[in-house]
């Protein structure tokens, strides 16, 4: 054989044996390591090995990621009264501005694996995009005249979904108030109390085949034994056998809309794509160094043995992250409070800690009743941060300070050890214009 | 006798796939205007239902029991003021349907985004506004679409919508009288395929 046909031969198999990998990856295996065009923002890092849960089918363009991301964030955007949703811009009198930019769809802005132009929330395109239909803003704000337009939503007074805080009739109705209200409590939780209650369990009624002396003494002070909920109703679900692990399937029959919100949000959502447990070691965050690497569902945060809030809400939290913004929480006024309601010296309610407003008591109607569960979703008001003025900030504060203070990043940093070094003229602007 | 017999089938067909074509051309519809005209009659019914019949009977000067406010999502008996109603009537279709688009304007507006943006747009609201009992119609091309444009006159019929506007901070005409013309409906039909 000559040395031509040998080196074609290699030539060949190493052809042959890439294309058998590559196909192998794209049309077998759920991940596809290989195919990923570039790192993903960092809302969608964790799932970006699992291609079709945007490209939900590979004869498509743009409409079809754009249902993608509906898919998901339909919700959210609905509860936050998004100030320009699709609907706006389906009239034909919008066709010049849809050719300035395409509003109708998501992925205008928000184009994905371009860590190079991504900006803040996610936006790719450049930061004064508002011009392109705002552009004669001051012919009916004067007040807003010589402002740059990449300042409306980087200077706390504008976002293009979110407005609900910062609305010009918000700021009015609530333009006076304490920087600390003098009642700053936050919602008093009634979610498990909808729940079917049985009769409380002693130890002694513990159904477990086998369990730990430890196990069953931490149960029976739990909060699950106070409810009747019994090592099988967990360890057996649905019926099935023993589990020493049952996972996210012993949880959600009681605690559906919980694992709902865990399961969009940045803790989950890599497990609800089926890509596994979300941990410290695939994150973008600072975390500590011997952090637990297993894997969060809900027994990362609720021990279900003792699942007292207490620990999730702040223990659990600050046993993974450690940027500056958690280092700072120890020292901080928020977390004063939250030891001082700990301790008891202050009434439940009063602390705050990070669950208090990373992941925080909200108000939901159902059936008539107003119902306050947590939201286990922290995208829901994590990022823009004014999200998080009405449904956690103004539990506390006036709508002012609240502003002011998620507008100063190094305040932020500080975990609020301090006051704001700016200050955001929203309210006196809208004053102003009322007592024209 | 086959070469006849092929001619007068060859002519048979012909004669056939013609008067098929024929009736093929043949096309069944109505004028756009009639077609606007009754989208038209359908919305300001609805519109007129919504606020005499609801937020008449149960608003501030009835019931009491809702109220009808412009940021009515953040009060807990909130309801949509009847302009509010109109244009989630128009967002509701939308989602269902482009064979027609609609949309309240005024040469007034209290949002400046509800004023014309077409000429057609500023056309037809400033000759209802001057044509009291008159519609509008006409073509337009948006988007590289021709569009069949109906204009109908938004006519105060109610106070409480007089009062509203000339009371708004956001308003740019503050002397509004019943029965003025304060804007109009306009209606967008594509034509072609």
């Amino acid at each position: 054989m000559s040395r031509k046909v040998v080196i074609w031969l290699v030539w060949l198999a190493l052809c042959f044996g890439l294309a058998g990998m590559l196909g192998y990856e794209m049309f077998v295996q759920e991940q596809k390591p290989n195919f990923v065009i570039g790192d993903a923002t960092h809302g969608h890092h964790q799932i970006e090995l699992s291609c079709d849960t945007c490209h939900t089918s590979p004869f498509g363009g743009e409409e079809v990621i754009h249902d993608a991301c509906l898919g998901c964030h339909q919700e959210e955007l609905k509860s936050a009264h998004d100030s320009h949703p699709i609907k706006k811009f389906t009239d034909p009198r919008n066709a010049d501005r849809l050719e300035k930019i395409n509003a109708v769809s998501c992925v205008t802005c928000h184009g994905e694996h371009k860590q190079d132009r991504t900006f803040a929330m996610g936006v790719t395109l450049p930061d004064d995009f508002c011009y392109e239909c705002h552009a004669d803003i001051a012919e009916n704000r004067p007040s807003h005249e010589g402002m740059g337009f990449e300042t409306c939503a980087s200077a706390g007074c504008h976002n293009y979904h979110d407005n609900r805080a910062l609305y010009e009739d918000f700021l009015l109705a609530n333009s006076e108030g304490d920087k600390v209200k003098a009642v700053a409590m936050v919602l008093e939780r009634t979610g498990t109390d909808a729940l079917e209650r049985k009769e409380a369990l002693t130890i002694n009624d513990a159904d477990a085949k086998s369990a730990s002396p430890e196990h069953l003494k931490e149960w029976a002070a739990s909060i699950h034994a106070d409810a009747g909920v019994n090592c099988t109703s967990c360890h057996e679900p649905q019926g099935q056998p023993w589990q020493d692990d049952p996972g996210l399937a012993a949880c959600n029959s009681c605690h559906e809309n919980e694992e709902k919100g865990f399961l969009l949000g940045k803790h989950g959502m890599k497990l609800a794509e089926g890509l596994g447990k979300m941990s410290p070691a695939t994150g973008r965050q600072i975390f500590h160094d011997d952090a637990d690497l297993t894997g969060l569902d809900c027994s990362s945060c609720h021990d279900a043995h003792n699942p007292a809030p207490q620990i999730a809400a702040v223990e659990a939290c600050t046993s993974c992250h450690n940027d500056i913004h958690t280092q700072n929480y120890a020292t901080s006024p928020h977390a004063d409070l939250w030891k001082k309601e700990q301790s008891g010296e202050l009434p439940e309610g009063s602390g705050v800690s990070c669950a208090t407003c990373h992941m925080p008591r909200e108000v939901h109607k159902e059936f008539g009743e107003e119902v306050v569960r947590v939201q286990h979703n922290q995208s829901m008001n994590l990022r823009p941060n004014e999200k998080m003025i009405r449904t956690v900030c103004m539990s506390c504060h006036s709508l002012a300070f609240s502003l002011d203070a998620l507008a100063d990043p190094a305040l932020i940093e500080s975990n609020f050890n301090g006051l704001p070094a700016q200050h955001i003229p929203s309210i006196e602007m809208v004053l102003k214009r009322d007592a024209r | 006798m086959l070469k006849k017999v092929t001619l007068a089938a060859a002519i048979a067909a012909t004669a056939v796939a013609i008067t098929g074509c024929q009736e093929e051309a043949k096309t069944v519809g109505i004028d756009p205007s009639k077609h606007t005209d009754a989208l038209f009659a359908v919305m300001n019914a609805d519109r007129t239902n919504y606020t005499k019949l609801i937020v008449g009977r149960l608003g501030p000067k009835g019931a009491d029991a809702v109220l009808p406010v412009e940021h009515w999502k953040d009060v807990s008996n909130g309801v949509p003021l009847p302009a509010q109603m109109f244009r989630a009537g128009y967002e509701a279709v939308s989602e269902v349907t482009d064979d027609f688009t609609y949309s309240l304007q005024s040469i007034w507006p209290i949002n400046s985004q509800n004023a014309p943006r077409t000429p057609m747009e500023k056309e037809g609201l400033e000759y209802v506004a001057k044509n009291l009992g008159k519609n509008f119609y006409g073509t337009e091309t948006l988007g590289g679409k021709d569009y069949f444009t109906a204009v109908y006159a938004d006519v105060a019929s109610v106070k409480a919508c007089v009062s509203c506007h000339n009371g708004h901070k956001d308003s740019p005409k503050t002397d509004f009288k019943m029965g003025d013309v304060m804007g109009g409906v306009v209606i967008r039909v594509p034509l072609g395929g």
